[in-house]
């Protein structure tokens, strides 16, 4: 186990730096970073001092160790658009961005098992057809023109829910989050249901999937035959044994929750790291970009490791000693 | 396992009756079909055709596409109005609802039109012109190389099938949107760049469907009987291993179309895209974006309504197929 985490994570360090790599090329490289860097309106004798200051006369690979020493160090730059460092900028909306993927995977979770099991338990029923069908909807639309869609009608014309922002939020153990008050949570609805729709669809299929799989196995035929009861049979028996893949996906896709979001964000104005980063690109805030790209890559190499542990914790038979990678 | 529509490669035939007790068993039902073919019996494809046309929805969803393709094709042709012809647009119609009349009455604007006086069906009827290809385009470039490479590790096996399936699944491990969204950011916009963006998220499916198709196929007597042939590795690998890895692959070419216009058009929408001499869905969408609040809901619906049913049709034909192409299915 032990000689399995510290594989997984020399290998972590690898794909970091080779992100870091790519980052770094692709900024400093591809574009010239004179022109991002230094102020149009400087004069020559300023640039040269720029260039000079900034070591951009050494060799790349030179830069590329500075850059890494820098970013080890936290310093990745300052943002050119709110002249603040920008991983700053990111860690402030990172809350936003995290409160969103949460609620969206609570949805996906707390109505996709039920509906999954309902399925699963009669598939060949008119609600297991409907639910199957929806699902597969949820999977073919496109995730930001449902997004408007909900806008024209809660918003536009129902008027119900606001279309965009966070509205108040409140401090909860110093940090800002919305679900505190009946305004966030009106904010919140939208965006929230709309990243979720995909996932939903997702926990619906594999719930029903796993349903129907386990009803088949020797252990819930024993079950019933000990006579215990189907709420039992089903709640116990067969949702433990269900939970293994579900979780694992779960786990996974919330990460692709938060990639995800970067369209809900844009859509909804909900002011994340999403948001944060459509507006950097397109105003070409390059530190900001660099920031958000490492800090994504290092949040999902996290993420893939907790999921990989909590899978050999949640199911024995993964031995991952044994596991060659 | 057998392959679509496809002559079978002759070789096959030939290291088949070479090694007679063996092919018996193990030579691609395409062998036997050849002969089949003849006499106007069931060919491959009129098995494969046949079991597609059980499923009446997947049959609706080919219609769909299909009618959808004819339209991308003939954009210029059926389209009431050329939308990127400024000649032909009028201010003055700008933002018109469905069913309006242009002001010179000569033209009826079905699903209205936009802030500049574009008439929304010639947008849409363009811009699945422009999603489809980019689409189709880069599943084709993302199958050329992932079939490369795929084929190449499991042929080669050793340190290069370790690395391409090492890289393939590091890759994998990060939604396709973030990989896109990074390489737009570092590349900029551009036809050619979403291209180079969607190859890059989608070839790692393609080399590792292929490859582990082909490590099955490998082991099968049939190759064995063309390498105790001494035919050329190329060949064997091209017109014996190839062929039969197909099947699985198509499926996943499919669904991957689906997939890249449903990424492209989203990206677009964020303004990563398309730039916007090139309207694709996606950027037609975000266009009317801006007046969806006043309630001016078509200029964003019917794009979204045509994107959707590019999607669906393909969808729906993807998983018939899948089905169709399933040797566990089949006997």
């Amino acid at each position: 186990m032990l000689v399995y985490v510290i594989r997984r994570l020399l290998q972590s360090v690898v794909v970091l730096l080779a992100m870091s790599l790519l980052v770094f090329v692709g900024v400093y490289a591809i574009g010239n970073p004179v022109d991002i860097l230094i102020n149009p309106q400087a004069d020559q004798e300023d640039i040269e001092r720029a260039i000079k200051g900034l070591g951009l006369d050494k060799p790349l690979w030179e830069q590329y160790l500075v850059f890494l020493r820098q970013a080890l160090a936290g310093d990745l730059g300052k943002s050119f658009a709110f002249n603040v460092p920008a991983i700053q900028l990111i860690v402030e909306r990172m809350p936003a961005t995290l409160e969103l993927a949460t609620a969206a995977m609570l949805i996906a979770i707390v109505l996709g098992l039920p509906l999954g099991l309902w399925a699963g338990l009669a598939p060949r029923s008119v609600a297991g057809r409907t639910i199957m069908t929806g699902s597969i909807l949820g999977f073919s639309l496109p995730t930001f023109w449902v997004g408007l869609m909900l806008i024209m009608v809660f918003s536009v014309h129902l008027g119900w829910l606001p279309s965009n922002g966070r509205g108040p939020t409140t401090e909860l153990l110093g940090v800002p989050v919305s679900f505190l008050s009946w305004e966030g949570l009106k904010h919140l609805a939208m965006p929230a249901t709309n990243l979720a729709l995909f996932n939903l669809a997702l926990v619906i299929r594999l719930t029903r999937a796993g349903t129907r799989e386990a009803l088949l196995q020797d252990y819930v035929k024993f079950a019933r035959a000990k006579g215990l009861s189907n709420a039992r049979v089903v709640g116990v028996h067969v949702l433990k044994n269900i939970a293994i893949p579900i979780v694992t996906v779960i786990g996974l896709q919330f990460g692709s929750l938060i990639a995800f979001a970067i369209v809900t964000e844009t859509i909804f104005a909900w002011p994340g790291m999403g948001k944060l980063i459509i507006d950097s690109i397109n105003v070409l805030d390059r530190p900001v970009i660099v920031a958000y790209l490492l800090i994504i890559v290092t949040l999902f190499i996290v993420i893939n490791l907790l999921v990989d542990l909590l899978y050999s914790v949640l199911d024995p038979r993964v031995r991952l000693a044994d596991a060659r990678t | 396992m057998s392959f679509p529509g496809e002559t079978p490669p002759r070789d096959a035939e030939i290291a088949a009756s070479a090694v007679s007790a063996v092919s018996a068993v193990s030579a691609p039902p395409a062998v036997s079909s050849v002969i089949a073919a003849g006499e106007g019996e069931e060919t491959p494809l009129r098995r494969i055709a046949a079991d597609f046309a059980d499923s009446r929805l997947a049959l609706a969803g080919l219609a769909l596409f299909l009618a959808i393709l004819a339209v991308a094709v003939l954009a210029p042709v059926i389209s009431p109005q050329n939308p990127y012809d400024l000649a032909q647009l009028d201010v003055l119609d700008s933002r018109l609802e469905p069913g309006a009349r242009s002001g010179d009455g000569k033209q009826v604007f079905w699903l209205g039109t936009d802030d500049q006086g574009r008439d929304m069906l010639s947008a849409i009827f363009y811009g699945l012109r422009i999603s489809l290809g980019v689409g189709v385009s880069a599943t084709l470039c993302a199958l050329a190389l992932g079939l490369t490479l795929g084929l190449a590790g499991a042929f080669l096996g050793g340190r290069v099938d370790t690395l391409i399936m090492r890289v393939a699944d590091i890759q994998l491990s990060f939604p396709a949107i973030l990989i896109a969204l990074i390489l737009l950011a570092l590349l900029g916009q551009g036809i050619d760049k979403i291209i180079i963006a969607l190859v890059a998220v989608q070839w790692a499916y393609y080399a590792r469907t292929v490859r582990s198709a082909a490590l099955v196929e490998r082991s099968k007597e049939y190759i064995e009987a063309a390498t105790c042939l001494a035919l050329p590795a190329s060949r064997i690998v091209f017109r014996h291993l190839l062929p039969n890895c197909l099947p699985p692959v198509i499926v996943v070419a499919t669904v991957q179309v689906a997939a890249a216009i449903a990424l492209e058009a989203t990206l677009s929408f964020l303004g990563l895209g398309l730039p916007i001499t090139e309207p694709s869905l996606g950027l037609l969408i975000s266009n009317g974006f801006t007046y969806m609040l006043s309630g001016k809901y078509w200029i964003s619906f019917f794009p979204g309504v045509a994107l959707l049913a590019t999607i669906v049709s393909i969808n729906l034909v993807g998983d018939q197929l899948r089905d169709v192409l399933n040797p566990r299915l089949q006997i």
